[in-house]
């Protein structure tokens, strides 16, 4: 599980301002987090591995600030986006799974039986020398998310899973992000997802507006939307 | 070598791919090269002979030998009446078996297989390129071929639901700007995969 902490962390896109002054200290296992479409969660997010870099304020990881040690903190933390059409490297499912791995010192043994076991886990062993393009929505996002825990990081981030997958795609995605031993912190608009976390946080026009049991922050959220 | 590797465990999906490479390249100039029409005949015998061993299915064979039998039942005909029967029959032998040969390679080799050997090759270079993104930058370029295809179909199926007449600037213009926005996104993907060591 990792300690993540951000201070006084500000951003802006041009001159559309996306978070304004936030400070959080992330710890808990499961962690949502939840607001309207450009109100800068998903932003939070790719600061934690480094994908953006703050323009004030500083983000850390275990200590480490992202900036600096981003090879470290991405080590720890897995990213799942959206479309996972984005994040398949290579031709075959198999060979996306084990490309994560390519870089890891392991030998080719090591490489195989961690990748068999990540394809089993995920229900993909049959579909295992199938070209990754073709397979459907929800094996696409279940492929994205074994390719990510075969590193076996200590933290999950997920920027809207679920978006882009049927109902019964959302609920098989949904239970998987449940029972995973790893720190997992989800954005989301399926606010079931988040409904049996740790902690939600609700984001509104790049300021932190609710955070603490799902009951509260939910709540607080969709006040908001009223 | 989008969706042609044809799973197996026979000896040829076995072999190191560097001498598949290297047996594929012998062959193939052996029998551009020989004016002998009964190696080439022997060269076919040899091929089917592969095919079977390898146990590909016939349908995945079929496809990758089919598209050349229409090439050659136009060109055979023109290179018959312009130079010959024998050269004509020549021709599409090599053909055949060069196709038959490549199509068997890519049937029975993983992109990781072939991606290792390049980068195997490239190593005595290591002081002028790097074949690990060389390696890289092949694996890239296969998976954005059906990214690609995806996304022109999508434009094109948004513009028949649209009723717009055809224009090549209505199917250019968003397919590059979505190319531009999938790159982006693989980008950010092979960072968060630790690409960017």
């Amino acid at each position: 599980m990792s300690s993540i902490r951000f201070e006084q962390v500000s951003h802006a896109f041009g001159a559309r301002s996306v978070l304004r002054d936030v400070n959080l200290h992330l710890t808990e296992q499961r962690i949502g987090i939840v607001g309207a479409n450009g109100s800068g969660k998903s932003t939070l997010v790719r600061l934690i591995n480094g994908l953006v870099t703050p323009q004030s304020g500083t983000v850390t990881v275990d200590g480490q600030t992202v900036g600096r040690h981003a090879r470290d903190v991405r080590r720890k933390i897995g990213f799942i986006f959206t479309n996972p059409d984005n994040q398949i490297v290579m031709p075959t499912v198999r060979e996306d799974v084990a490309f994560t791995l390519r870089r890891r010192g392991l030998d080719k043994g090591q490489i195989d039986e961690r990748t068999t076991a990540a394809l089993a886990q995920f229900g993909l062993s049959e579909h295992a020398d199938h070209p990754a393009h073709r397979l459907s929505g929800g094996q696409k996002q279940l492929l994205a998310l074994a390719a990510v825990l075969v590193a076996e990081p200590a933290t999950i981030v997920a920027d809207e899973p679920t978006t882009l997958l049927d109902a019964r795609n959302v609920r098989r995605i949904s239970e998987l992000l449940q029972t995973l031993p790893q720190q997992v912190i989800v954005v989301t608009h399926h606010l079931h997802l988040v409904e049996e976390f740790d902690r939600v946080i609700v984001i509104e026009e790049g300021e932190v507006v609710a955070d603490g049991t799902p009951e509260r922050s939910l709540a607080a959220y969709r006040a908001l939307l009223a | 070598m989008i969706g042609l590797y044809s799973p197996g465990s026979s000896f040829i999906h076995r072999a190191p791919t560097l001498l598949k490479l290297f047996l594929l390249s012998l062959c193939v100039l052996l029998i551009g090269t020989s004016p002998d029409l009964r190696l080439i005949g022997g060269a076919v015998a040899g091929v089917v002979l592969l095919f079977v061993i390898a146990r590909v299915p016939v349908r995945a064979a079929a496809g990758q030998i089919i598209p050349i039998l229409f090439i050659l039942l136009i060109a055979v005909p023109i290179q018959g009446l312009l130079s010959g029967w024998l050269v004509a029959a020549l021709m599409a032998g090599r053909l055949l078996v060069a196709v038959a040969l490549a199509a068997l390679f890519t049937m029975t080799t993983t992109v990781t297989a072939v991606l290792e050997a390049f980068q195997t090759l490239l190593r005595p270079f290591r002081r002028f390129v790097d074949p690990d993104r060389v390696g890289l930058l092949v694996a890239l370029t296969i998976r954005c071929i059906p990214l690609v295809s995806d996304i022109v179909r999508e434009v094109l199926e948004a513009r028949t639901a649209r009723g717009t007449q055809w224009s090549l600037m209505s199917i250019a213009v968003p397919v590059v700007v979505r190319s531009l926005y999938a790159a982006d996104a693989l980008g950010e993907a092979l960072i968060a995969r630790g690409l960017d060591d």
